[in-house]
This record gives structure tokens, C-alpha cells and sequence, in this order.
């Protein structure tokens, strides 16, 4: 019993003998799901042409099912490893099914002809995959939503122990990205199908991933579970955020938060004040946020968004010096945004901040 | 439940059944009209003869029968399904819907090498055999074939493979014609009939030869039909498959020049036919299996070459137009309305 469906050691990958990628030391067992991710044009597509050998190897090996890609004919090939691409497909007079039945091309005789348990095959991957009723339509007439699904449904009905996807999700909605990836996390645990592939949405690569690799340079510089690469800041420094940032956390980016003197003074907590903080950072202005625990939802946010954070402990009650702060720059904003007035026992003392600004003067603008 | 793919099946046979009768009715068309006329009753009883006793005999009716019309019309039909394949292989090959022999200078590469071993070969050992000549042309084809493939990996679009392929072959139409002055007078009168086309003065020896090269090379390209269904869906796809791509794309280019080659060889370049049958082939079956359409294709080529040499030759009668001249009558209308149709579909 084999430990690794595809393994590579050493692999270094490229075009016409130069490499673009070196040191390429990844595994991938059956039922896993691995996903590349990275900057546009880090090779990401390079190195899964390479695993499906449509590419030279520059230097090192491949292995699938322990044998070397080199050893590995196209015939057996096409029997472990199936492929949805990135590039249009342009098909004269198919059917939808003609392009699923296309899948079965390993497994039929000398002319290629179906056999009933093939179409049996065809027809229930087409099922699977919610597509039966796009049978009978022309392949070039559907959506790229609708076309995505069908070369899925191709690339399962070949039988492979190895799907490779090249940016599946480029043109479909966010519906049908969702349902595309619980198929990949169905295919992998029911089938126990090895899935390789590239995303560009890292949300959705740390919900689907069993590892990540990331590509980044010349290099592999990050290949771990989806929790070690997504539990901690390797994506800021992997696609070099600079305009923004990426909350790991929630799996969602933030823009650039706008430095200067805060104008406004956002009173919020609980996840009350993120919209309020996304619409300040939309219109470029400066704003300061509080009184806030350091475990509150808006905290994690206002982090990267506000000018200024008043805060305290976790799971502590606001404090004397804490009012203080924020009553001095109240006392320099023009306005005061009030986000939320459930007031507890550890925040009761923020009422005092509303009197207070109503006291100097300051608009009072209630959003809840 | 599998009510489209029963009418999709049965609609594929209807067509491939009609095609086949309206060759036969063709065939006894070619048979029968001409400036010597031969009755549908004699043509069945001069067969008859001829299968029963041979080919001997000083009857008139008899000898235009035999030693003319049937060897021509077979011409027709073997070369013209020669032409249908030879442009679904191409438009498979470069992926483009008006690639052909003619238009892409494969054609006109066979004939300038047939024109060059006619004024230089043939003083020196008499008569050129069938078997020469198709070597010649095959050279020819080939050579232009690798000139095109070249422009084509340069410039990779479709409209650029069809300028080269034009440029190619008038290239070789200008060296063709160079060659013809020098050549001695009682060339001129071959060359200059084989060089527009045309189907006239086929020997039985010659149909023995072609019979055998486009015959053998239809039944190869017939199962390629499987790696062909999988190449039409691009080459990383049909590569995913298991499919050899360089063995492969060898292969296409080899039988698709052997065909265009054994074509030019006996009845010069002939423009159109490769390039419109496929899309009608395509149209009528109602699908692109290649399983389909290569028979098709031969049955489509033949007829539309035993039509049109029909009418070249008794059209103005007794005299005889060039046969590129009628195919380009038929099938340049309908190039074009493949294409118009496309771009309105996207």
C-alpha cells in the first residue's frame, strides 16, 4: 500500500529548459486536498502542467502511484490524473454530454465507442455533479458558470486518482464556487480522489484544503496544513500587501486604513461598528474607535482600519483611563458615531462618552 | 429518456444513407451522359460484358464506357473523397474551419514537384509512372506543408495560416509557370491541362494506384477517428487523454499531404473541395464525431466531385471546362456562407 498518490522531490519546473520554480518538494495523499495559491503569474499553472506532464520536468522526479512521470506513459497516465484547464474550450457541435462522455476516453475501445456501463458512468457523474439537465444542450451555447461544472463532471467521469483544476473557480459566482467546492471535498472524501489545484479566493482555499502550498519567486515559500498557513500573517508577506491587509482570522482582506487625526469617533463593539469603520475607510476618513476589549470582533478589524484604538484587556471592564483617552479624542473629532447601546456590566461606563459629546457640542450620529 | 441521442443517431444514419445513395445515382449519371450518349440499359449490359469477358472489344459504346467514363468516374470518386478527407484532417489540424489543401498551398507544392519531374524527369526515362509521380507530389505536398506549419508557429492566428497558405501556394504557381516555358512543346499540352485540373485521361493503371494510397490512407485516417474526437477538444485536453500529441500531429500531417498529394498527382490542384464538404458533412450529420464524419467526408467529396466533373465536362460540350473552375462555382458560395453564419453565432 502506497503512502503518496503524487509526491515530487527536488522538481524543479519551467519552460523550454529554464526553470521558473526549483525545489518543489510536495506530497499529496488520496482524499486530500491541496491547493497552490499565490501572486498572478507566480507559475502556479506551470507547476501543475508539469504534474499532469503536459510540461518537461526541468530537474528532479514526479511520482504518481510510485512511479516516475517519466515512466508513466500518457495512456497510464490519463488513467490516474484528469484535468479541468483554465483556457476556453471551443467545441463544434457537442453536446454537453458528448463533452462528459469525452472523460471516458481511457477506458474505451479502439474507436472510442461507449459502451452502456460507460454511459451509465456519464449519466450519473452528470447527476453528481447537478448538471442532468444541461444534457442535450450545445456545449458553446451554455454559461461559463454551466461550462465549468461540465468539465468538472468530465475530469470525474475518466476515474481518476488525481484531479488537477487550474483556477476553477475563475468564472463562476459566488454560488456556484461554493457548491464547485464541496463537489472537490466530496470527490476527495467519498472517493478518496487526490485534489490538486490553484485558487485565487483564500478563503475559500483555507475552507476547501487539507495543505497549501504557496508560490512566491523562484521558490515553493510556504507549504503546510491550512491551518498552519492560514493561522498566522504568511499571506501579508506572500502576495506583498501593501495597499491593505489580510485578516487570517476572518479569511477577508481590508483596505489601506487612512492615518491622520481622527475626525469621527466610532462607539461601537460586538461587530456593531465594522460596516461603519469599512464606509469611513471608503470615504478616506480618519476615524478613532472604542472603547474596545482586545477579543471584540470590531477590535480585530479596527485594528486595521482606525487611526486610533482605545482598548482594554480581554473580557475587562472599561476603565477610568480608558474614558479618559477616548474623552480626548472625542474632544477633537467633529463627530461622534454611536454603533451600539447594549450596555453591560464591563462597557457601562461608554454612556458617559454620548453625554459627554452631546456636552461639547459634538454631532451625534446613531447607527444601529 | 434518450430521446435526443436516439434522433441524433438515427438523423446521422438517414444522412449517411442518402449521401451514399446520391453517389450511386451520380455514378450512373457519369456513366450514362456525355457528347456520346450511353442508355441507362446498355450501361447495365456493357458492365455486364466488360466484368464477363474483359475489357476487349471494338464496339464503340463499349470502349467510351470502359476506357473512358468508368476510369474517370471513378477518379471522381476516389480522388473527390480523397479531398473531403484531406480537408477535415487539415481543419482539424490547425484547429481552423477554411483550411484546406488548395487555399493552404499543399496543392500547388505537389504540382510545381509533378511540373518539375514532367519537363525535367520524364525526356530522360520516357513515361512517368503512377507510383513516380505520386512520390513527386507527396515531396511537394510536404515541402509546403512544413513551410506553413513554420509560419504557423511564428504567427499563430487563423487569418495568418490562410495569407501563408495563399502566398505558398502562388509562390509555387509562379515557379510551376516558369518551369512551363522551358518545357518542350509536347509537354505544354499535358502539363498545361493537368495544371488547371482536371479529371480527363485517367488510365485504369492510374485508378489501380490511387485506388490502393487513398483507400489504405481513409482506412488509417478512419481509426485515428478515437485520437481525432480527442484532439478536437485542444491538445492539453486530448494530451490529458493519453493521447501521443507529436506522434499524432505527425500522422495528420502525413495523411492529409499523402491524400492532397495523390489528388494533384492524377488530376491537378482542385480548389474548394476540401474545405467546404466538411462543414456541410458536419451540418447535415448534425454532429463532429469524427467516427461520422471522415466516412461522410469521402462520401461527401465524391459526390461533389462527380457532380461537378459532370458538369464540367457537358456543360459547353464537346468543350470541357476546367474542373477547378466549376468546384470554385459550388464551393466558394458556400465558404462563405460557413463563415458569415459563424460570426453571427460568435
Amino acid at each position: 500500500m502506497q503512502e503518496y498518490i503524487l509526491k515530487t522531490s527536488d522538481l524543479s519546473v519551467g519552460y523550454n529548459g529554464n526553470t521558473l520554480i526549483h525545489d518543489i518538494n510536495i506530497s499529496v495523499k488520496r482524499g486530500q486536498v491541496l491547493t497552490l495559491i499565490g501572486p498572478n503569474g507566480s507559475g502556479k499553472s506551470t507547476i501543475l502542467k508539469t504534474l499532469t506532464k503536459y510540461l518537461k520536468t526541468v530537474a528532479g522526479t514526479v511520482y504518481v502511484d510510485d512511479k516516475t512521470l517519466d515512466d508513466t506513459s500518457n495512456r497510464e497516465l490519463s488513467k490516474k490524473v484528469s484535468v479541468v484547464l483554465t483556457q476556453r474550450l471551443k467545441t463544434e457541435m457537442m453536446s454537453c454530454r458528448d463533452v462528459v462522455a469525452t472523460g471516458r476516453y481511457p477506458h474505451t475501445g479502439r474507436l472510442g465507442l461507449l459502451r452502456p456501463e460507460d454511459k451509465k458512468i456519464v449519466d450519473d457523474t452528470m447527476e453528481q455533479v447537478h448538471i442532468t439537465e444541461l444534457r442535450d444542450k450545445d456545449f458553446s451555447k451554455i454559461s461559463d458558470g454551466q461550462r465549468q461544472r461540465v468539465l468538472l463532471a468530465r475530469a470525474i467521469c475518466q476515474q481518476p486518482q488525481i484531479i488537477v483544476l487550474d483556477e476553477p473557480t475563475s468564472f463562476l459566482d459566488i454560488r456556484y464556487k461554493i457548491e464547485l467546492l464541496g463537489t472537490m471535498r466530496r470527490l476527495a472524501q467519498e472517493k478518496n480522489i487526490a485534489v490538486i489545484m490553484s485558487l485565487h479566493e483564500l478563503d475559500m482555499a483555507e475552507r476547501v484544503s487539507d495543505y497549501v502550498m504557496c508560490v512566491k519567486g523562484d521558490v515553493i515559500s510556504h507549504f503546510g496544513t491550512a491551518e498552519e498557513i492560514f493561522g498566522s500573517d504568511i499571506i501579508t508577506g506572500l502576495y506583498d500587501l501593501k495597499g491593505g491587509s489580510y485578516n487570517h482570522l476572518f479569511g477577508c482582506i481590508e483596505m489601506q486604513k487612512t492615518e491622520g487625526d481622527p475626525q469621527v469617533f466610532v462607539l461601537c463593539g460586538g461587530g456593531s461598528g465594522t460596516h461603519t469603520f469599512r464606509s469611513l475607510q471608503k470615504k478616506r476618513v480618519p476615524f478613532a474607535a472604542g472603547v474596545l476589549q482586545e477579543n471584540d470582533i470590531d477590535w480585530f478589524v479596527a485594528k486595521e482600519l482606525a487611526a486610533e484604538i482605545v482598548s482594554v484587556p480581554p473580557y475587562s471592564a472599561v476603565t477610568e483611563n480608558a474614558l479618559q483617552s477616548a474623552m480626548e479624542l472625542i474632544k477633537k473629532c467633529t463627530k461622534l458615531i454611536v454603533c451600539t447601546e447594549d450596555f453591560g456590566p464591563a462597557n457601562a461606563a461608554c454612556k458617559e462618552l454620548i453625554s459627554f459629546a452631546e456636552k461639547l457640542g459634538k454631532e451625534i450620529e446613531k447607527q444601529n | 429518456m434518450d430521446n435526443f441521442e436516439a434522433k441524433r443517431r438515427s438523423r446521422a444514419a438517414i444522412v449517411l444513407i442518402l449521401l451514399f445513395a446520391a453517389m450511386a445515382v451520380l455514378v450512373v449519371m457519369n456513366a450514362c451522359i456525355g457528347s456520346y450518349s450511353v442508355p441507362l440499359a446498355d450501361v447495365v449490359r456493357l458492365v455486364k460484358q466488360g466484368i464477363a469477358e474483359g475489357l476487349e472489344s471494338t464496339d464503340t459504346m463499349f470502349s467510351v464506357l470502359w476506357k473512358i467514363r468508368i476510369p474517370r468516374l471513378l477518379a471522381d470518386l476516389i480522388l473527390g473523397g480523397a479531398l473531403g478527407l484531406a480537408g477535415f484532417l487539415l481543419q482539424t489540424f490547425f484547429g481552423n474551419p477554411i483550411a484546406g489543401p488548395y487555399v493552404l498551398g499543399i496543392s500547388s507544392g505537389a504540382k510545381l514537384t509533378v511540373a518539375l519531374c514532367m519537363v525535367f524527369l520524364m525526356p530522360k526515362i520516357g513515361i512517368l509512372s503512377s507510383g513516380i509521380t505520386i512520390i513527386a507530389a507527396f515531396a511537394g505536398a510536404l515541402l509546403s506543408m512544413g513551410f506553413v506549419l513554420v509560419i504557423s508557429q511564428k504567427v499563430n492566428t487563423a487569418s495568418m495560416l490562410i495569407v501563408s497558405g495563399v502566398m505558398v501556394g502562388y509562390i509555387c504557381s509562379a515557379i510551376t509557370d516558369f518551369i512551363i516555358t522551358f518545357a518542350s512543346d509536347a509537354n505544354i499540352v499535358n502539363l498545361h491541362n493537368w495544371s488547371k485540373g482536371s479529371f480527363s485521361g485517367i488510365s485504369w493503371s492510374n485508378i489501380k494506384v490511387m485506388a490502393i494510397v487513398v483507400i489504405a490512407t481513409s482506412l488509417v485516417t478512419f481509426f485515428m477517428s478515437k485520437p481525432i474526437s480527442a484532439y478536437q477538444l485542444g491538445e492539453s485536453y486530448a494530451q490529458n487523454m493519453g493521447v501521443n500529441i507529436r506522434a499524432f500531429r505527425f500522422m495528420l500531417v502525413l495523411l492529409s499531404s499523402l491524400l492532397a498529394a495523390t489528388v494533384t498527382a492524377f488530376a491537378g490542384p482542385i480548389s474548394f473541395v476540401g474545405m467546404a464538404v466538411p462543414h456541410i458533412i458536419k451540418k447535415a450529420l448534425g454532429t463532429a464525431k469524427p467516427i461520422l464524419v471522415i466516412p461522410g467526408c469521402f462520401l461527401g467529396g465524391a459526390i461533389f466531385c462527380l457532380g461537378c466533373d459532370l458538369i464540367a465536362r457537358t456543360a459547353f460540350a464537346p468543350t470541357e471546362l476546367s474542373i477547378s473552375s466549376v468546384t470554385a462555382l459550388f464551393g466558394a458560395p458556400i465558404v462563405i456562407s460557413i463563415m458569415i453564419q459563424r460570426r453571427r453565432e460568435g
